[in-house]
């Protein structure tokens, strides 16, 4: 779960972290009253959850009220990676003396967590580390051990130049650790980290991303969550316990498993077919799941032929089965669709749809054929040719 | 002739009194594992499908050998599932529950560790010896037993490639899915040193996913350690890009975490990488010279 810049600014504020003065508008005339508030030239900056904002002119500098309501009005008319602007931050321009980067993630090799410093902040830090990772600092913190102050200070002073610089960092390295861990956290970054006025450490951005799976535990986490940050289809997945996300294709998926949704996507493009979807049923799942997975599926008007592929473990095919045959009573099937179904009560799952009426495959491969044949993208791609095998170019 | 488990394996079902754990404890008991107790607390005294429950794992140790523990309980109380199994010296935790937060997962991790025991998981399908023990969820009847280990992170599509495999001729030494969480309390370096000792296993095949770094440090491990041969499939070549979580993680893998790369690394390694599962069964064979 990401939040935007300003929600992590304000849980920096909230530990005490250094973060410069914000005001969270929602229209250009917003824009006005907080330059007017601030008495100075204000920095205007789109919130979506997406970095890249500067390059795709999101971020930009006004001299007074007037200029602020101007930068405003462009951005607010800006769609970044996707995401309409609906919410601009406004904050006082500050001479920035230097830049570093600052942040926290979990080092899924080592198995640890690592705390990234550099002293080459405020660019892409991915592309840092592509192009001088000796530039990039890291400290692994062992959850069996504390963020050892020597250990702390000796990167530290590796990149901050003065021992002002490196007091202030510390203070703020050791209180995002604790906010972390606190908050369960996937990442925390500041970047850049700032050095403004005469020597004062400030965060002057903020990416902060939770662990979904520990949402449960922090209430003011989940209350932070923001709608927009999924589709409509996305959103209805998740409440429905379904891992969905939006492809460009038409062939609607309904998989078990991410691991084989993730094959299936994957097989059907080598077939010639395009996907419209990864959507994987879960784990244990029950007829509900598959009725809201076929409802979500079939609103995408993109959609024109469904392929449902179960290979049964913790899944139990005559759920499935169930499943699918009580979305049916409920829902107009418009569109074609191929059912594979394999795996823990395989045999009962397949007779109660062959008892309804359905061509149920039991190979893979087969009925990824059957649904590319169906579908435009399928149909596209295979001129008049009927399709026989992989087309693989 | 299998790593990990036999058909002397005793098993306890940690949660066994749920949906899932009960449906499985049977489903085990029927493949032919040795299932000797369950332990749910509170419901002691019970029994399911003829196991007794115990309300903890130490009463459940008290009464029989236990060599291997499976975890069905839910995410908010499966660490300290964990952390109880390892308590009780269990040699080989296995935890199915998918959820755990992560950050727990890395303190334990080291909890594991650091009292000697295994973890295989969290949010995995388990590990199957066909035809000697099943500790977990995978179907058992699409199993053989065989030479040919099986190494994935993934559940399903664990089953799709073993499905293709049976129906082959190629039997399976051991199955075992490591799991689909970012950290994971073995991985497949582990796996792979275990099946180049084993004497019942002459081939390998290791299924990745996108995300991490495990399939190049896989790649790496192949390259310099494993005689036998390995064959490798990766799926998530059309997921989208920057759907991945934890941006900051890539700075410590170095660009590393897409299809792509993990193809490459195992390219580099002399891995043959399959397009899809049904193409795994001839690889194998080629590099077997069968």
């Amino acid at each position: 779960m990401n939040i935007y810049e300003y929600q992590g600014k304000e849980l920096f504020g909230r530990y005490g972290i250094p973060v410069p003065d914000q005001r969270v508008v929602e229209d250009a005339e917003g824009a006005r009253a907080a330059a007017q508030e601030f008495g100075k030239p204000v920095v205007v900056k789109a919130q979506v959850p997406a970095g890249g904002r500067g390059k795709a002119g999101g971020v930009k500098v006004a001299r007074d009220p007037e200029d602020a309501v101007r930068r405003a009005e462009e951005i607010f008319g800006l769609t970044i990676k996707g995401y309409p602007v609906r919410r601009v931050l406004i904050t006082p321009a500050a001479e920035i003396k230097k830049e570093y980067y600052l942040g926290i993630t979990v080092d899924r090799a080592g198995k640890a967590f690592v705390l990234i410093l550099s002293a080459a902040g405020g660019v892409d830090i991915e592309e840092l580390a592509e192009e001088r990772p000796e530039e990039i600092h890291t400290l692994s913190i062992y959850p069996q051990q504390e963020l050892e102050r020597s250990r702390l200070d000796k990167v530290l002073r590796q990149v901050f130049e003065s021992e002002s610089r490196v007091v202030q960092a510390r203070e703020v390295a050791e209180t995002l650790y604790r906010m972390f861990l606190e908050k369960d956290c996937s990442l925390v970054e500041v970047n850049p980290y700032a050095v403004v006025d005469e020597d004062r450490l400030v965060a002057l951005d903020s990416k902060v991303s939770f662990d979904d799976n520990a949402v449960f535990r922090h209430e003011d986490v989940a209350e932070m969550r923001n709608p927009e940050e999924w589709s409509d289809d996305e959103r209805d997945a998740k409440d429905a316990g379904l891992a969905f996300v939006s492809m460009e294709g038409d062939i609607g998926c309904i998989v078990n498993g991410a691991g084989l949704a993730m094959a299936t996507m994957d097989i059907i493009k080598l077939y010639g077919g395009n996907p419209a979807n990864f959507l994987d049923v879960g784990g244990s799942s029950s007829p509900d799941k598959v009725v809201n997975a076929l409802r979500i599926i079939q609103r995408n008007p993109r959609v024109d032929s469904i392929l449902v592929n179960i290979f049964g473990g913790i899944t139990r095919c005559d759920d499935i089965a169930n499943g699918i045959l009580m979305a049916l009573e409920q829902i107009d099937l418009k569109v074609p669709m191929v059912v594979r179904l394999i795996g823990t009560n395989e045999e009962e799952g397949r007779r109660l749809l062959t008892d309804a009426g359905f061509e149920v495959a039991e190979e893979l491969s087969v009925a990824v054929n059957k649904v590319v044949d169906f579908s435009g993208s399928g149909r596209a791609g295979a001129g008049q040719q009927a399709s026989t095998g992989p087309r693989v170019s | 002739m299998s790593i990990l488990i036999d058909q002397n394996t005793q098993v306890v079902v940690q949660g066994i009194t749920g949906r899932d754990g009960a449906f499985h404890a049977q489903q085990m008991k029927a493949d032919g594992t040795k299932v000797v107790a369950g332990v749910t607390p509170k419901k002691g005294g019970q029994e399911v499908d003829g196991i007794p429950v115990h309300n903890s794992v130490r009463e459940a140790r008290a009464k029989s050998r236990i060599d291997a523990a499976v975890i069905f309980v839910p995410e908010r109380f499966a660490s300290s599932a964990i952390q109880e199994a390892a308590d009780n010296d269990i040699p080989l935790i296995v935890c199915i529950t998918e959820g755990i937060p992560v950050n727990d997962m890395v303190r334990n991790y080291h909890y594991v560790r650091e009292r000697g025991v295994r973890l295989i998981g969290p949010n995995c399908p388990g590990l199957i010896t066909p035809g000697a023990c099943k500790i977990g969820i995978m179907p058992a009847r699409i199993h053989s037993p065989g030479t040919v280990g099986v190494i994935s992170r993934s559940g399903t599509l664990t089953y799709e490639v073993v499905h293709n495999l049976t129906r082959a001729g190629l039997g399976q030494s051991t199955c075992i899915g490591v799991g689909g969480d970012p950290i994971i309390g073995s991985d497949f370096v582990d796996m792979l040193a275990l099946f180049e000792e084993d004497p019942g296993t002459s081939a390998v095949v290791l299924i990745g996913e996108i995300g991490g770094e495990d399939e190049e440090r896989a790649a790496e491990y192949i390259r310099e350690h494993v005689t036998k041969p390995v064959v490798a499939f990766v799926s998530g070549r059309t997921a989208p890009p920057g759907k991945r979580m934890g941006h900051a993680g890539a700075i410590i893998s170095g660009g590393k975490g897409t299809s792509e790369a993990k193809v490459k690394a195992f390219g580099d390694a002399e891995v043959p990488v399959a397009d899809k599962p049904d193409e795994i069964p001839d690889l194998l064979r080629e590099r077997l010279g069968t």
